[in-house]
């Protein structure tokens, strides 16, 4: 397995201009999941870290395992991808909140404080994801 | 518009607002008027390494545009026991960062096991402002003393930085410097040293409006660390000569008309409260 295939999860749905609208499986605007769809919305510039922001943890680790492949040979990334996939299937329920633990001490950021801890802790968030829709949806059925 | 997010919600900056925030300023823009200003500390600080380790300085004042905010604030923050910093630009952005630092520098020096590096400060704060390109808008001004010394970093708000003997940051940074290249000299005095970065911010205060009110000093050698908060006030408010209250009967009464209001007693009722 190469790193290459990391490129597949890295997220560009920032909306560009006229070239995705939104889309929903059917072709059209996906209006129970993504809302209307709004001209204005697309036009408007979002902010220039939000994308860099979106894909920052994904990076980090293509530029890590590509590190590590060059050192200690491709046996090491292969093996922590192995872990990291491990430990990111320990969760709980969809709509509850998980510490994400073993992900964190793989990773060596459960000793490092970020903005990612202090703002917006997901926690604490007011909203939560309406129970049954998000269960669906990670069963595949919605 | 409906929110039914079926991702884990995670932390971090959100960037839900931007939109909304350039569609306000756009027709803020249009009425003449402009949006508000995150409040900048406007600041002179400075840096200086002498024989024995390392001084901090800063001026107190925080401005808001062109409104003085604060007049006695903080601007050296404490990172570890020997290690201090300075912000300048953005307050708040200064505030999180050093704080976030601090934090971090005491998780990291518990992993170790070993007392932390200014090297190692320097390094998070510079890797951490170039992620966010320069829009986290603090410049910053690390000093202490470690294992290798006393050492001075300045990191700027898109994530350079630079290792020198003496350093300047903030509004007042041109005029703090001329200073300390006048009469800087490697391995100083403490005394002679603190009079040097006191006249470096005294400069900034004077020369620059965005820097005001008093001088802190932070001196760090390898046994002690002394706070001086307040070590100079050379801008005194100045005190009143003369009263400016009006004798009564400064101003003549020409004519003078009484209405009396009759009040009569329409209905008079009692409740009683509940006062167990």
């Amino acid at each position: 397995m190469n790193t290459r295939g990391l490129r597949s999860q890295l997220k560009d749905s920032v909306p560009v201009t006229g070239l995705c609208p939104q889309a929903g499986p059917y072709g059209v605007q996906d209006s129970l999941r993504r809302g209307f769809s709004s001209v204005k919305n697309e036009l408007l510039p979002s902010h220039p870290l939000e994308l860099s922001e979106k894909n920052f943890q994904l990076n980090q680790d293509k530029m890590n395992f590509n590190t590590l492949r060059n050192i200690q040979g491709l046996h090491a990334p292969l093996k922590l991808q192995m872990e990291y996939r491990a430990a990111r299937q320990i969760q709980r329920l969809p709509f509850l909140p998980s510490s994400n633990l073993a992900l964190d001490t793989l990773r060596g950021s459960d000793d490092t404080i970020g903005f990612e801890d202090i703002l917006n802790d997901p926690i604490q968030s007011e909203m939560m994801g309406d129970p049954h829709i998000m269960t669906e949806y990670k069963l595949g059925i919605l | 518009m409906l929110n039914t997010s079926t991702k884990t919600p995670t932390g971090g900056f959100s960037f839900e607002n931007t939109r909304r925030n350039a569609v306000l300023e756009a027709n803020l823009l249009e009425k003449g008027y402009s949006a508000p200003n995150a409040r900048k500390t406007g600041t002179t600080i400075a840096g200086l390494i002498f024989k024995d380790g390392v001084i901090l300085g800063a001026d107190t004042r925080a401005t808001d545009d062109m409104v003085v905010a604060d007049k006695n604030c903080m601007k050296i923050h404490y990172i570890a026991p020997k290690i201090y910093c300075c912000g300048a630009g953005v307050a708040a952005d200064a505030e999180v960062t050093t704080q976030m630092m601090s934090s971090n520098v005491e998780l990291h020096s518990l992993s170790t096991g070993r007392p932390p590096l200014v090297a190692m400060v320097t390094r998070q704060l510079k890797q951490m402002l170039f992620r966010y390109q320069g829009h986290i808008g603090s410049s910053l001004i690390v000093g202490g003393v470690d294992v290798n010394g006393a050492q001075l970093y300045s990191v700027y708000p898109h994530g350079s930085y630079d290792k020198l003997p003496f350093l300047t940051m903030g509004s007042g940074a041109a005029s703090a410097i001329s200073v300390f290249e006048d009469r800087y000299k490697p391995n100083m005095e403490v005394e002679e040293a603190k009079q040097l970065v006191r006249d470096a911010i005294t400069a900034g205060i004077f020369c620059d409006l965005g820097s005001g009110s008093n001088v802190d000093l932070c001196v760090i050698t390898e046994k002690t660390v002394d706070y001086l908060r307040g070590y100079d006030q050379p801008v005194q408010k100045g005190l009143r000569e003369g009263t400016y209250r009006y004798k009564p009967g400064t101003t003549a009464v020409l004519t003078k008309t009484v209405t009396p209001l009759t009040l009569d007693v329409v209905d008079e009722s009692v409740q009683v409260m509940d006062t167990e």
